[in-house]
């Protein structure tokens, strides 16, 4: 699995490492994202809060919606798949997207298979919620993970769960003798070599970033003070009363996220946050699709 | 000999690996005061080029960082880094540090698709292993002086105290480029 391109798309991730990826749906949102310090952005046609509030079923964008957005910025352009759904997977590639979202906000196309991503060129990244997901994602070849946390929502606690659960079991994983690394291979349900990376290096092989529910600086900076590399925006920017500025503020956070000082300054003023949803409100818990 | 790493965003802590393994005392420049103290040298790390360069606007950054630099600070900027150094981007009005006499083309490869990674010969160091991700190149040098090309286009080049990479040396096995570096001193 380790060839040249799977490297070079791992690499591509670390490049992100430290930024804020964000969900827009026209190329004037994006070039605000850009022009606001995101380091990538998602095109997307609805944002995981009108999904949500649309129902029905969630498919890949408009590749010509996505082209125009390609168009719009300099930055690395993300767009989203169905779970399982290889062929939408293909014509992003086709249109040499830079990173493949196979995600959880669409509707699920397959609820037993994931994507064979070690076929493609392009990076994938995947949803996980505990560190038995983010391996079998990357087994499958996925160059990056996220958090599933609870997109549309605007509530950080998913996140908050999936990253705690993840640094538990890395520590777990970590302080186990050798003879119980094959055990816990088998109970995560893979291979040997991908929990011994773990046990040695104590974190991921791929970089890890924080999504779902994140709102506020201060949730951007909860996440990174967690462990998170990075973080992807959904709908809790261009859901805010003041986008630009918003989008702004989360940007410095997860530069400077252990600065209360400076998190309180960026935390002023910002205008009215998402509404929000909370997890006991909500009927469709996307976190649990696709295993 | 304590070199400052460019935190603001990016793959800054593969750099700060590489300085650790080359001997050096390293430290992460995420804001002002982090860097009021004296120190012997910089590293812009790769990333995005919009993103650093509007954090070392807002942070009140810039201008100390170019004033070190002009002052003959050693810095090397890599990818996202070297876009920073450049007195001009080809296609673009933007100028960041704008410190270092080159014209460089940002995504001169294309989109990830186009990321590759191969080796050359640079010069004073030899042939080294190099990775280019969504790269720029260097279009054409004033001041600075080219050290490595690829297919006729520089990768590499060298002005004064400014070295820049189109490439990231952080990346792979070889410390070559981080010495050579540490030697500009």
């Amino acid at each position: 699995m380790e060839n040249s391109r799977y490297k070079l798309n791992k690499e591509l991730a670390k490049m992100l490492k430290g930024g804020v990826i964000m969900d827009v749906t026209t190329p004037e949102q994006a070039k605000i994202a850009e022009a606001a310090g995101a380091c990538a952005v998602m095109a997307l046609e609805r944002i995981p809060a009108d999904i949500r509030a649309a129902g029905g079923v969630s498919r890949m964008s408009d590749p010509k919606m996505i082209k125009g957005i390609q168009n719009a910025v300099s930055i690395p352009v993300m767009a989203k798949c169905r779970i399982g759904h290889f062929a939408e997977a293909q014509i992003l590639q086709a249109i040499e997207i830079d990173y493949i979202d196979e995600s959880e906000v669409l509707s699920p196309a397959d609820d037993k298979f994931h994507i064979n991503k070690r076929k493609f060129d392009v990076p994938f990244v995947c949803g996980a919620k505990d560190l038995g997901e983010a391996l079998r994602r990357i087994n499958e070849g996925a160059s990056m993970i996220r958090t599933k946390g609870e997109p549309g929502t605007g509530d950080i606690v998913q996140a908050v769960r999936h990253m705690r659960m993840m640094n538990s079991e890395i520590r777990k994983i970590q302080s186990m003798s050798e003879d119980e690394l094959f055990n816990e291979a088998k109970v995560l349900q893979v291979p040997y070599e991908l929990v011994q990376y773990v046990h040695e290096n104590g974190r991921i092989p791929v970089v890890n970033f924080a999504a779902g529910g994140v709102a506020t600086p201060a949730d951007a900076a909860l996440m990174m003070q967690l462990g998170a590399e990075g973080v992807f925006v959904g709908s809790g920017i261009f859901k805010s009363g003041n986008p630009e500025k918003r989008a702004a503020a989360i940007v410095k956070a997860v530069t400077n996220f252990n600065d209360a000082k400076m998190l309180a300054e960026l935390s002023e003023d910002l205008g009215e946050a998402m509404v929000g949803i909370n997890e006991d409100e909500i009927s469709l818990l996307m976190a649990e699709r696709g295993k | 000999m304590k070199i400052g790493v460019l935190a603001l965003q990016g793959a800054f802590i593969e750099h700060e690996k590489k300085l650790i393994e080359c001997g050096a005392d390293i430290f992460e420049i995420r804001q002002r005061r982090d860097i009021e103290h004296s120190f012997d040298g910089m590293i812009l790390p790769g990333g995005e080029s919009t993103v650093m360069g509007k954090l070392l606007l807002e942070l009140d950054l810039m201008q100390p960082i170019r004033e070190r630099i002009l002052n003959g600070m050693p810095v090397m900027g890599t990818c996202a880094g070297l876009i920073l150094l450049a007195e001009r981007i080809a296609e673009d009005n933007t100028v960041h540090l704008g410190t270092m006499g080159m014209t460089v083309r940002r995504n001169a490869y294309g989109r990830q698709l186009g990321s590759f990674h191969t080796a050359a010969q640079f010069e004073g160091i030899g042939r080294i292993p190099m990775t280019f991700i969504r790269a720029p190149y260097i279009e054409s040098v004033t001041s600075a002086e080219a050290l490595a090309e690829i297919d006729g286009r520089i990768v590499a080049a060298r002005d004064r105290n400014q070295l820049a990479l189109a490439f990231h040396p952080e990346l792979d096995e070889s410390a070559a480029v981080h010495e050579y570096f540490l030697n500009m001193q």
